[in-house]
């Protein structure tokens, strides 16, 4: 399924990370995954929230530097090789992949893979034809 | 050490003065009567080219500043036709703020004098092998110390600016022994050529720096490891291009140039004229230069001027190493930055214009950097989205600026809004 990812823009600088985290906690928001890239100068957060809009009006409202995406949620069941098949599908079809990052969904009871790829409709549909549970 | 033009350059004061005067005089009447926008601030100052008769009467004069330059960019101050025009040069090539000075064959030939003595105050001589390590073309320094190297008779290297490992290899091979570039380049230039050994092939003299501020710690240093005497230059290209003043084998203080400038030291706020020996902002009237010249131009340098008599007999007063400046200009690796220049990038890129310059040297050249804050538009969940952008940026402000700046995103509203005048510059070079 495609869900609305929250990116934000962290300085590289101690206390960033926490003080962006005490930002959620303190309106109740769940966090469910997050992943980091980064360079010299900052880092581009990437992370799943329970109700990502109403998050990211909040943090533009305190001057946070955010944005939504939808990305691709796939899940992946709990055995050996089913990854595996997951990106074989993507690279026979020639889409190539931005990004991505796995967490534990508590809905499905099993790993779920982010992925981050520039089409997501036709990514969606290429996977759900190879018959992969999104 | 050596005169290129001996009689001028020791010529008694009184005689000097006599001269200036009547140069002064015959510049006024020039200006007022080939350079409308002269004219019309004269008439607004009612004075007439009959009020100037010598030195004493030039406060009477109004000021023109880079503002007046700007304003009747590019034709608006050529003083002939432009057919008597042989050359241009320019500042170094900033939009908006770009000055373009204009040169008859006469005027090279007086620049190219100037840029003479300084060159043979250095002891020079046709002996000598001078090898010019500044830029090559719009930028006045490789053409100045080139002519002047011409006419004091030395075997000429037009290298310009760059590729170190050639530049050895000629100063070593052809046995150069005077090197013309900017302080930092001189100092890389020195380091390189320790790192490398070249040190032990070369037989460099003396040096000529300018074009940039540097300390009297850096000029040992580059003494030391280059084993010369290292002389400064100063110079603009308003009014010609280096050589406006240099140094002699005293090394304290740059003779000025005074049978072709007249210098004056005021206070930049009153506009007051101040005595020989206090600080105040360096203003210039070109006495002699027929297509662009220049009446009680405002430098913005904060300087000092010294008119005691000088052990190497030349009777021109000395200038001190410019202090600082009046207004906001910034020089970095020889070239001027405004911090406008900088704003406007940044408003036409969509970003805020708040902003953060650093400057810095590190060993020995200037580093240059600037905080912007992240502005939403660049926000991306990929980091290659906003190095795209960030990289777009660079290049406008390179463009702009004529050189390359490092530019860091911080988070939004982080950079300090002051209130009244803007606290947007960290210069740690400690030059002045």
């Amino acid at each position: 399924m495609i869900v609305n990812q929250l990116s934000v823009f962290l300085e590289n600088k101690p206390g960033k990370l926490s003080e962006f985290i005490q930002t959620l906690a303190k309106d109740k928001i769940d966090l469910l995954a997050l992943s980091i890239a980064e360079t010299s100068d900052y880092g581009i957060l990437r992370t799943i929230v329970d109700k990502p809009e109403e998050t990211a009006k909040l943090l533009s409202s305190e001057d946070w530097a955010c944005k939504i995406t939808p990305v691709l949620a796939v899940t992946v069941p709990d055995e050996p090789g089913s990854l595996t098949r997951i990106l074989g599908v993507l690279a026979e079809n020639g889409i190539s992949l931005a990004y991505s990052y796995a967490f534990f969904s508590r809905d499905t009871g099993s790993a779920c893979i982010i992925l981050r790829v520039d089409d997501n409709a036709a990514a969606e549909k290429i996977l759900s034809e190879a018959g992969i549970k999104l | 050490m050596g005169y290129y033009q001996k009689e001028i350059e020791t010529m008694p004061r009184e005689e000097l003065k006599k001269l200036q005067s009547e140069r002064l005089a015959a510049q006024i009447k020039h200006v007022y009567e080939n350079v409308p926008y002269y004219r019309q601030k004269m008439d607004e100052k009612g004075v007439t080219p009959d009020d100037i008769k010598s030195v004493d009467d030039l406060h009477k004069l109004p000021f023109i500043s880079k503002a007046d330059l700007r304003e009747s960019y590019p034709y608006g101050l050529l003083a002939v036709p432009l057919k008597d025009c042989v050359r241009i040069h320019s500042t170094s090539g900033t939009t908006g703020k770009r000055v373009v000075a204009f040169y008859t064959q006469h005027d090279v030939d007086l620049w190219e004098d100037c840029c003479a003595r300084a060159i043979m105050a250095t002891g020079a001589t046709n002996e000598d092998v001078c090898q010019v390590c500044y830029g090559y073309g719009l930028f006045t320094g490789g053409a100045g110390l080139h002519g002047g190297s011409h006419k004091a008779g030395c075997l000429t290297l037009p290298m310009s600016s760059g590729n170190t490992e050639r530049q050895l290899q000629f100063m070593s091979d052809l046995g150069t022994t005077v090197l013309c570039c900017t302080p930092s380049y001189a100092a890389y230039i020195a380091e390189t050529a320790t790192e490398t050994g070249a040190i032990n092939d070369i037989h460099l003299r003396a040096g000529i720096f300018g074009a940039e501020a540097w300390t009297e710690e850096m000029r040992r240093e580059i003494e030391t490891k280059l084993g010369i005497k290292a002389y400064d230059i100063y110079g603009l290209t308003e009014l010609s291009g280096p050589g406006v003043a240099f140094e002699c084998s005293e090394q304290h203080g740059m003779h000025i140039n005074e049978d072709h400038f007249i210098a004056e030291i005021i206070d930049p706020v009153t506009e007051e004229v101040l005595p020989y020996g206090e600080k105040g902002e360096l203003v210039f009237t070109s006495i002699t230069k027929e297509a662009f010249p220049m009446i009680r131009y405002r430098t913005k340098d904060i300087c000092v001027l010294n008119a005691e008599p000088c052990a190497c007999g030349r009777t021109h007063i000395r200038m001190a190493k410019p202090m600082g400046r009046s207004d906001d200009m910034l020089i970095i690796r020889g070239v001027n930055v405004f911090p406008s220049q900088i704003e406007s990038v940044l408003l036409n890129n969509g970003m805020p214009a708040n902003y953060r310059i650093i400057v810095d040297r590190v060993n020995n050249t200037d580093t240059f950097d600037i905080d912007v804050e992240m502005p939403v538009d660049f926000m991306s969940d990929t980091v290659s989205d906003i190095e795209k952008k960030e990289k777009q940026l660079v290049s406008a402000l390179k463009s702009m600026l004529g050189i390359m700046a490092k530019v860091h995103l911080v988070a939004p509203k982080t950079i300090t809004r002051s209130e009244g005048k803007a606290v947007r510059i960290i210069d740690n070079r400690k030059l002045y």
